[in-house]
């Protein structure tokens, strides 16, 4: 039952020239996504989930370079020119950030910040339905007294609803696939519930794919469809939302899953260590070192991700594991 | 923000007699009066020295003598210079005139061409173009106004008329000696070598500010906002970059333009430049009170208006400012 | 362990242990090539100057013998050339040297003391005292900087018991007292904003909440962490007052070279003359030598910017 293909991300690498040297911060990402559907991104800072859709979007700084392929609605974005890109970026595929407080411009107002979004995209459209589009945008993403709202400058408004005012500029242009950068990290937890709300509300009303990055397996359980979880610049374990909460295969997985209240359990176990330093980047699992089931041959070299079951996973001990875990 | 603007100008008035009283308990410190004076005129008489001290506000009592010459500085019975007994007004609007077009052409021209050129080098950070923007901003902050002065006069004083055998800019004056009326063309001329003296100063400050600035903006959010967008690069540059990047740049040039007035100093010095500067040197080297004083109220008018200007420009390209 | 946040654009790229943060600033300014430089021959000409007995080739008022030898351009026997009553120009360049950077070392000191103590006072305490400290510095930095100087000199200089201690108006000491008399402010407002700004820090909170003295706040956490920003603004206050004690001495108000002293203002205060004449060697060297000085501060000042800001994102 899953509509068409409108994203799909094969092999993307993407490596920053910095003064400390070669930063490796997306190593081989496959992400595909379909039309209408709320796919998860999880992994922690530094996991290259960001830089994956920056990616993707073609908005990272020249010093990075990229490779591999970004198929969005039938266009390779990689390489594509600085036209089709714009056509692409807010027209079909749009991103909203995790810092709504420095995510508007403060200089001008709401109104005119979502008329340049429909204006860059619709040139022919007057100024005045643009203005009166706009208006509507803002109540569809529920701001109150939208019409006077509009015309007001962006520090006049709170946390949550600043998140509004930039759901609203990237829906704009009913774009196919909508990238919610950890949307609600920044803002306190009732904003946070209601900001999901108005995301899941723009899935379903308008067909909009919706790929939501962030670290809070929660708010994944309570919204996605598929989850991708990545690791040190790597996808590790990816399925449907379901099978990846009932019976994760891959040790990071589980560790992040362990590490979440449950009930019945009291005591949260965290995992140990760091991530490694993106500047030298181990040869083989990038999780081993922090692995309680390591051997030589996961250390040697970097496992490639495979069918296991109704998942894909990472781990070439994925069935030992899952066998171990089921016994004790 | 016209309350706030009113308001600051109420206060101004205070501030500024505070900064006159201060100014003129300094320089009668500084400059003894009365001892330029009798330097000036060893034969005066005791009318005479009484009439000019009671004129200038000179009494014993500073706080007296202050009033006394608020008094007359504020009904224009303004005391004549000590040196040739001048009336001190026409000199005083010459200079200023002076100094205003030197200083306009020379603020213009740098500024405009230091935002262009800070913008050009934050385009592309770490690139050729600059380090070489960075370094030659460098080299000009670096130098101080009078070297490249004498640079400049010895290369087009000396120089030039040496090589060529005709002069390309005149190193003095606004105008030759004996020239009367109006030449613009002239004037120009005359007014090129001070012009780009101070103007390479301007430029090398404003490349920086502008180049910081606008670097600041291009890491911000609203940035990656507005090229998630898919607008045209001029737009996001301009509209998004610039627009911001401008706020701080603009309330720094309003300061900087309240203190050309009296800061333009060594320029008009070494050019021969009749402006506010060869007149604040000529009279304070001889100590000449009745010159100083309406000099030292124009200047620290001008700074003081420039002051509220800056704040005012600040709130007026900024809507998170509100004054009150 | 120190762990370091890799950003780019707002963006954690990735996060990993490193280098302490004293062994990273050395690092990124040695990464300065110019500054570098700079560091090195600013090191040649401090030892320079303290040999002078060995490097200078004549006394200060000393004549070049062999007469006559007024304007003698630069030749074997001077290699800087000769001035209109036949010094050695090399020879005072070297001793003209040793006074700026004196004048300008210690200027800049006493005006980074001076400064920080008000900025902290000023920063932490606040309310009254604050507001006429930064309307005092506002005013001071808005005003014609040339013009105050020279009105205090004069004002200052008139006050007998004061020249008692900070010595007569044409002497090196008094333009050092001079010059900090103003130079004080700036430093006053950068220490006074980054206490106001590190003030909200949570470490700060922490350390407060813990029951920490003020004065141990300020001198264990405030004043450390912005040792950076106070090691930048002294290095321009050096560059700063060297510059403005040579633009005093062009206009004859610095020190004077009435006991055969000299200063690089001076030098270059006699270049103007010199100059309509063509004799190019007495404003060349002096000039070069003074741009050659504040381009390497500020290089350096520069470099000391880059290394104690902890913002990698510079765009570099």
């Amino acid at each position: 039952m899953m509509g068409e293909l409108v994203l799909s991300i094969r092999d993307l690498r993407v490596t920053f020239e910095t003064p400390l040297g070669q930063l490796e911060a997306v190593r081989g990402v496959d992400i595909d996504v379909h039309e209408g559907e709320m796919i998860g991104v999880v992994g922690e800072s530094g996991s290259g989930k960001s830089v994956t859709f920056l990616a993707a979007m073609g908005l990272l700084p020249h010093q990075a370079k990229v490779s591999g392929s970004v198929m969005l609605n039938g266009q390779e974005m990689l390489g594509a020119s600085n036209k089709v890109l714009r056509n692409m970026r807010g027209g079909v595929m749009s991103m909203i950030f995790q810092d709504p407080l420095s995510a508007l411009n403060p200089v001008h107002r709401i109104g005119d910040q979502i008329v340049e979004m429909l204006k860059a995209h619709q040139p022919k459209m007057s100024n005045k339905d643009a203005a009166k589009r706009a208006v509507e945008l803002l109540d569809v993403v529920g701001i109150p007294q939208a019409a006077e709202r509009a015309h007001q400058y962006p520090h006049e408004f709170s946390g949550g609803m600043r998140q509004r005012v930039v759901i609203a500029i990237a829906i704009a242009n009913n774009p196919k696939v909508l990238i919610a950068d950890e949307p609600t990290t920044a803002l306190d937890v009732t904003v946070q519930a209601q900001i999901l709300e108005v995301i899941e509300r723009v899935q379903k009303s308008f067909g909009t794919a919706v790929v939501l990055i962030t670290h809070d397996l929660g708010v994944i359980a309570r919204v996605a469809d598929r989850v991708n979880v990545m690791y040190a610049g790597c996808n590790v374990e990816k399925g449907g939302v379901d099978s990846l909460f009932d019976h994760p295969s891959h040790p990071y997985t589980r560790g992040l899953l362990a590490s979440l209240p449950h009930e019945g359990i009291n005591r949260l176990t965290p995992i140990t260590g760091f991530p490694p330093n993106m500047l030298t980047p181990p040869t083989g699992c990038g999780f081993a070192p922090r692995c309680s089931h390591v051997t030589d041959a996961c250390l040697a070299t970097l496992p490639p991700i495979r069918t296991f079951g109704d998942l894909e996973t990472a781990c070439i001990r994925a069935e030992e594991i899952v066998v171990k875990a089921g016994l004790s | 923000m016209l309350r706030f603007t009113i308001r600051r100008l109420v206060w101004a008035v205070p501030t500024l007699l505070l900064v006159t009283f201060l100014v003129y308990i300094a320089l009668r410190l500084g400059t003894d009066p009365l001892q330029s004076y009798l330097r000036a005129n060893p034969r005066a008489t005791k009318v005479k020295i009484a009439q000019y001290k009671s004129v200038n506000g000179l009494s014993s009592n500073y706080v007296l003598g202050y009033f006394n010459w608020l008094k007359n500085f504020v009904t224009f019975n303004w005391p004549r210079s000590i040196k040739g007994s001048r009336e001190v007004w026409p000199e005083l609007k010459d200079s200023l005139v002076n100094t205003v077009r030197l200083g306009s052409l020379a603020t213009f021209v740098g500024v405009v061409i230091g935002l262009m050129v800070g913008m050009f080098a934050a385009l592309k950070p770490g690139s050729r173009r600059d380090v070489a923007v960075n370094t030659a901003a460098f080299l000009g902050i670096s130098i101080p106004p009078y070297i490249t002065a004498v640079l400049f006069q010895l290369l087009f004083a000396v120089y030039w008329s040496r090589w060529f055998g005709h002069t390309l800019f005149p190193t003095s004056g606004v105008y030759p000696p004996g020239h009367t009326g109006f030449d613009l063309l002239l004037m120009l001329k005359h007014m090129a070598l001070p012009t780009i003296v101070v103007a390479i100063q301007v430029i090398a400050v404003y490349s920086r500010y502008m180049r910081s600035s606008l670097l600041d903006v291009m890491n911000s959010d609203f940035m990656r906002t507005a090229r998630s967008k898919g607008i045209s690069e001029r737009r996001i540059l301009f509209r998004h970059g610039v627009r911001n990047a401008l706020i701080p740049v603009v309330t720094i040039a309003a300061l900087d333009i309240g203190s050309i007035i009296g800061g333009l100093i060594i320029t008009e010095n070494i050019f021969a430049y009749p402006g506010m500067g060869m007149y604040f040197l000529s009279a304070f080297g001889t100590g000449d009170f009745p010159l100083l004083m309406p000099w030292m109220v124009v200047v620290v008018a001008s700074t003081l208006m420039f002051n509220l200007i800056a704040d005012v420009s600040y709130a007026f390209l900024d809507p998170r400012i509100r004054l009150d | 362990m120190f762990h370091m946040h890799f950003w780019i654009q707002g963006f954690v790229l990735t996060e990993f242990a490193t280098l302490s943060p004293k062994r990273m600033a050395m690092r990124r300014f040695l990464s300065h090539k110019a500054a570098v430089v700079s560091c090195v021959l600013l090191a040649v000409m401090v030892l320079a100057v303290i040999l002078s007995p060995i490097t200078a080739r004549y006394g200060v008022n000393e004549q070049v013998r062999k007469p006559p030898n007024t304007f003698l351009p630069p030749q074997r026997l001077a290699w800087f050339g000769t001035d209109e009553i036949g010094r050695d120009m090399y020879s005072r360049l070297i001793y003209g040297i040793k006074v700026s950077l004196i004048i300008g070392l210690f200027s800049a000191l006493i005006s980074t003391v001076v400064g920080c103590v008000i900025g902290a006072v000023a920063g932490f305490r606040g309310g009254r005292f604050d507001d006429v400290v930064m309307r005092v510095t506002d005013l001071f930095l808005a005003f014609p900087f040339l013009v105050a100087l020279l009105v205090v000199r004069n004002t200052i200089g008139g006050i007998g018991w004061l020249t008692a201690i900070i010595g007569d108006k044409s002497s090196p000491r008094f333009v050092v007292f001079l010059l900090s008399f103003f130079g004080w402010m700036g430093v006053a407002r950068i220490v006074r904003g980054q206490i106001l700004a590190l003030k909200e820090r949570e470490f700060i909170e922490a350390a407060r909440a813990v029951g920490a003295t003020r004065r141990y706040i300020v001198r264990r956490h405030l004043l450390p962490n912005s040792i950076g920003p106070i090691m930048v603004a002294l290095s321009f206050a050096v560059v700063g007052s060297i510059i403005a004690e040579s633009t005093l001495a062009f206009f004859g108000y610095g020190p004077q070279a009435g006991d055969g002293g000299t200063s690089l203002g001076i030098l270059v205060g006699a270049a103007k003359g010199a100059v309509q004449s063509g004799y190019w060697w007495i404003a060349v060297f002096p000039c070069f030598a003074l741009v050659l000085i504040s381009l390497a501060i500020n290089f350096i000042g520069d470099a000391l910017r880059d290394a104690t800001d902890p913002r990698l994102d510079r765009g570099e």
